[in-house]
């Protein structure tokens, strides 16, 4: 039981479309029904992370002075160059431009391997001052000025889960990128005959950046809760 | 009866299939069944799975039974049977509930009602069967090594910092299974959207369709939320990241209210399918147009929505601000109208139809006596105030059980009775289903009939002993003798649903005479459902009874 092709003229068209119309939008709703998904499972991360900033302010204040900004807003506009070269890249599959699109995701994968080694310095740098929570979280008592150390501990926390499974979902990306960078070298025709799938994967990593670009104020740019000026609580 | 336009149409050689072949027959390598991308055959293989894992988790259920025959507790030790309620908690909803009618019937049904030749995305459909697959080989593996302890609600922080037994195992199984469910939703939502035929508009879709439509709403908003609570918990137990740790300030109620905010919702992905089912049955047998059918539509759609603000109702002995309470309170009695107007209207479906009283039927009427009891219990567990004394007693068991098995397996049954000469070919033999129908009815409200009164009592859930009021051994040994005459309705359709398969008489495409799109191809149907194109040109159950009754008595003046 092969479903493989109607026919030449359709060889990219799957046996259970009528035509390429239903076939692309169903891609496509289908990509951002899947976005939708992803959006609650990143959501509930959000929304714990709200719930206990709200109560810890000041400590996680405190605590959020160990994340290097400078390391975090490099990869923040790294991601969002990758992006851009993404966007590039879409337009090039709907010009049918081979050689365009390749460069450019070839582009994006760079910016991918570079976040991902600026995440393992930072990852590394946490590990060695002891910040990973659990039984080896011994941090140096001296950075918190009088924070609550197990208030840090869940701040950690949910810095390792939530840039974590960011870095899971770059890792995946890279993954998805590669294959359809391969799929333009070899020029199979379900790639170069219509950008959808190309598309597809611009519409997940455009997500993947959406998601730091939340995550990047979030943990590494907060006000002081109890400074007189700027949105301080009173 | 039908004016649905049929044109011979081309552009089917990919299929290879022969005429004479249908989607039983095209292929009889394993091969071909464990790679094939034919929703007729991923239905298949659910329901196979799935058959499995209810036995397995009825075994558990029966051992629950027996050790609450006596109130001292003396078959088995606490530990064991904690094991044996979360044993048989964790496969019932998580493999047998969440998926039987979705992944079973609706897998198999929704493209043919549409008059498509497949979901949307085939290939998804079968990864969300190994998915599933992987989720109860998990499960199981868990149950080999020792089991878990915490009940099927996985609490903080017991489950993540106390419990010895193996509950990431477990929970990682209930993942897995979360993401075979997101799949099989975005396959639904988006085939109904987009592979819908020529004709085939939005109020033209059957009722199965609307309910499985919410279903899928509900599967892509909620399902996501579980996992990732649950990979928290998972998280904290293996690499103590700590997320719910209440020794460092964190919250282990915000899991209930995560853990909820799925898993109420989830109790409609169980019991919308079965609207769905019993909305076909009740219009199909009492031989007229569905009353109200606008109103079952919206109503499902309203019970998806409702359902994501209705959790704090799980909640009310937990920490929670009363002004919170009130609330979820409120929204969860509102939720009552939607499921009402249901009852209402296949109610009124019957009133004044031509009845008749087939097996389907049996079941189908059964469903709504025991769905009817199971819901106006809900509202003594809906106002905050009765909470407080019936929370956590056998009380709610009965009552979820009446929605969730008098429901949802009822549904399932008489579903599955229904479609079976669709899918198989065959018929099986009628009076045996009737009567096992009534069997299972009477079985059912003999085990949880007597779980109200206990509960109301004071019997709490989860003990395995209640030495200190034996005054309740009466209801649990009427319970439990009762579960045994349920044990044999639900083993006695395997046989006679076997038997058919075998000797069973030829079906027919269309043995219940019904209207819609699946009774229009062939039984079994071909591997691409429809040998001609699909243009839909009449209305959702068209029937006319009127017409039918004439040529009766025209047939039966012929005779005469």
């Amino acid at each position: 039981m092969s479903h493989a092709a109607h026919g030449d003229e359709f060889n990219v068209l799957k046996f259970q479309y009528e035509d390429m119309d239903q076939q692309n939008d169903s891609y496509i709703v289908g990509m951002w029904t899947f976005l939708v998904t992803e959006v609650m499972f990143f959501g509930m991360l959000f929304l714990t992370y709200s719930f206990y900033r709200a109560n810890y302010q000041n400590d996680w204040f405190k605590a959020h002075g160990e994340l290097s900004w400078q390391l975090g807003g490099i990869n923040t506009a790294n991601l969002l160059f990758s992006s851009f070269l993404m966007a590039t890249a879409v337009r090039q599959a709907q010009l049918k431009n081979r050689m365009g699109v390749l460069m450019r995701l070839g582009g994006v994968l760079a910016c991918a391997f570079v976040f991902l080694g600026i995440k393992y310095v930072e990852y590394s740098e946490k590990y060695a001052h002891h910040l990973f929570p659990g039984p080896g979280f011994a941090p140096e008592v001296s950075h918190f000025q009088g924070a609550n150390l197990d208030h840090v501990q869940l701040f950690f926390g949910l810095y390792f889960a939530m840039t974590g499974l960011h870095g899971v979902h770059v890792l995946v990306g890279i993954l998805v990128i590669g294959a359809l960078g391969m799929m333009w070298f070899k020029g199979k025709k379900i790639v170069t005959e219509d950008y959808i799938p190309t598309e597809l994967v611009g519409l997940y990593w455009h997500f993947v950046d959406i998601v730091w670009i939340f995550l990047y104020p979030l943990f590494y740019l907060m006000p002081n809760p109890s400074a007189g000026s700027g949105g301080g609580s009173h | 009866m039908s004016t649905t336009v049929k044109t011979e149409v081309g552009g089917m050689e990919h299929f290879h299939t022969n005429p004479e072949l249908n989607y039983l027959t095209n292929g009889h390598s394993i091969r071909s069944w464990l790679l094939t991308e034919d929703h007729k055959r991923i239905a298949m293989l659910y329901l196979m799975s799935v058959t499995l894992f209810f036995f397995i988790g009825g075994l558990a259920a029966a051992g629950v039974r027996y050790e609450l025959m006596s109130p001292a507790g003396n078959l088995m030790e606490s530990e064991t049977y904690n094991k044996l309620f979360t044993a048989h908690g964790t496969v019932m909803v998580f493999l047998f509930l969440l998926v039987a009618i979705p992944a079973v019937l609706g897998n198999f049904l929704i493209p043919l009602m549409i008059g498509a030749r497949d979901l949307a995305f085939p290939r998804l459909n079968l990864l969300s069967w190994y998915l599933y697959m992987a989720a109860g080989t998990c499960i199981m593996l868990a149950m080999l090594a020792g089991g878990a302890d915490t009940g099927w609600t996985f609490y903080t922080p017991y489950s993540s910092m106390y419990s010895n037994s193996n509950v990431s195992l477990t929970l990682l199984g209930v993942f897995l299974g979360g993401f075979s469910s997101i799949t099989t939703g975005m396959n639904f939502v988006i085939t109904i959207h987009k592979m819908r035929a020529p004709g085939m508009t939005w109020f033209r879709l059957p009722l199965f369709i609307w309910g499985h439509y919410a279903t899928g709403v509900i599967m892509l908003l909620g399902t996501p939320v579980v996992a990732i609570t649950l990979l928290c918990v998972i998280f904290e137990r293996t690499f103590q990241l700590p997320i719910y740790s209440p020794e460092l300030g964190g919250d282990p109620v915000l899991f209930q209210h995560m853990f909820w905010f799925y898993s109420h919702p989830a109790v409609y992905i169980m019991i919308l399918p079965a609207f769905g089912v019993i909305s076909e049955i009740m219009t199909a047998f009492s031989r007229k147009r569905v009353f109200g059918y606008h109103m079952i539509a919206f109503s499902s759609l309203a019970i998806a929505f409702l359902g994501f603000l209705v959790w704090g109702h799980h909640m009310f002995v937990s920490s929670q601000s009363m002004y919170q309470a009130v609330i979820f309170s409120l929204l969860t009695f509102l939720l009552a109208v939607p499921s009402a107007i249901k009852v209402w209207n296949w109610t009124a479906t019957m009133y004044k139809g031509n009845v008749v009283l087939s097996s389907p039927m049996i079941y189908g009427i059964g469903f709504q006596g025991l769905f009817l009891v199971g819901g106006l219990t809900g509202p003594f567990l809906a106002s905050a105030g009765n909470d407080v004394h019936l929370s956590a007693t056998y009380f709610v068991v009965a009552h979820f059980h009446y929605v969730m098995v008098g429901g949802s397996i009822m549904g399932f049954l008489a579903g599955l009775h229904y479609w079976w000469p669709k899918m198989t070919g065959r018929l099986y033999n009628e009076s045996i289903a009737k009567w096992n129908g009534i069997l299972v009815f009477v079985g059912f409200n003999l085990t949880f009939f007597p779980q109200f009164i206990v509960g109301w009592m004071g019997m709490p859930r989860r003990y395995h002993y209640y030495y200190f009021a034996p005054e309740f051994t009466p209801y649990h040994i009427l319970s439990t003798m009762g579960s045994s005459v349920l044990g044999v309705g639900f083993a006695v359709p395997a046989f006679y649903l076997l038997h058919s398969l075998f000797k069973g008489e030829k079906a027919g495409d269309n043995p219940w005479n019904a209207h819609g799109l699946e009774w229009a191809t062939s039984s079994p149907p071909p591997t691409e459902n429809f040998r001609y194109k699909v243009i839909v040109s009449d209305d959702v159950y068209d029937y006319d009874p009127v017409a039918e009754h004439e040529n009766d008595m025209m047939a039966a003046g012929g005779k005469a």
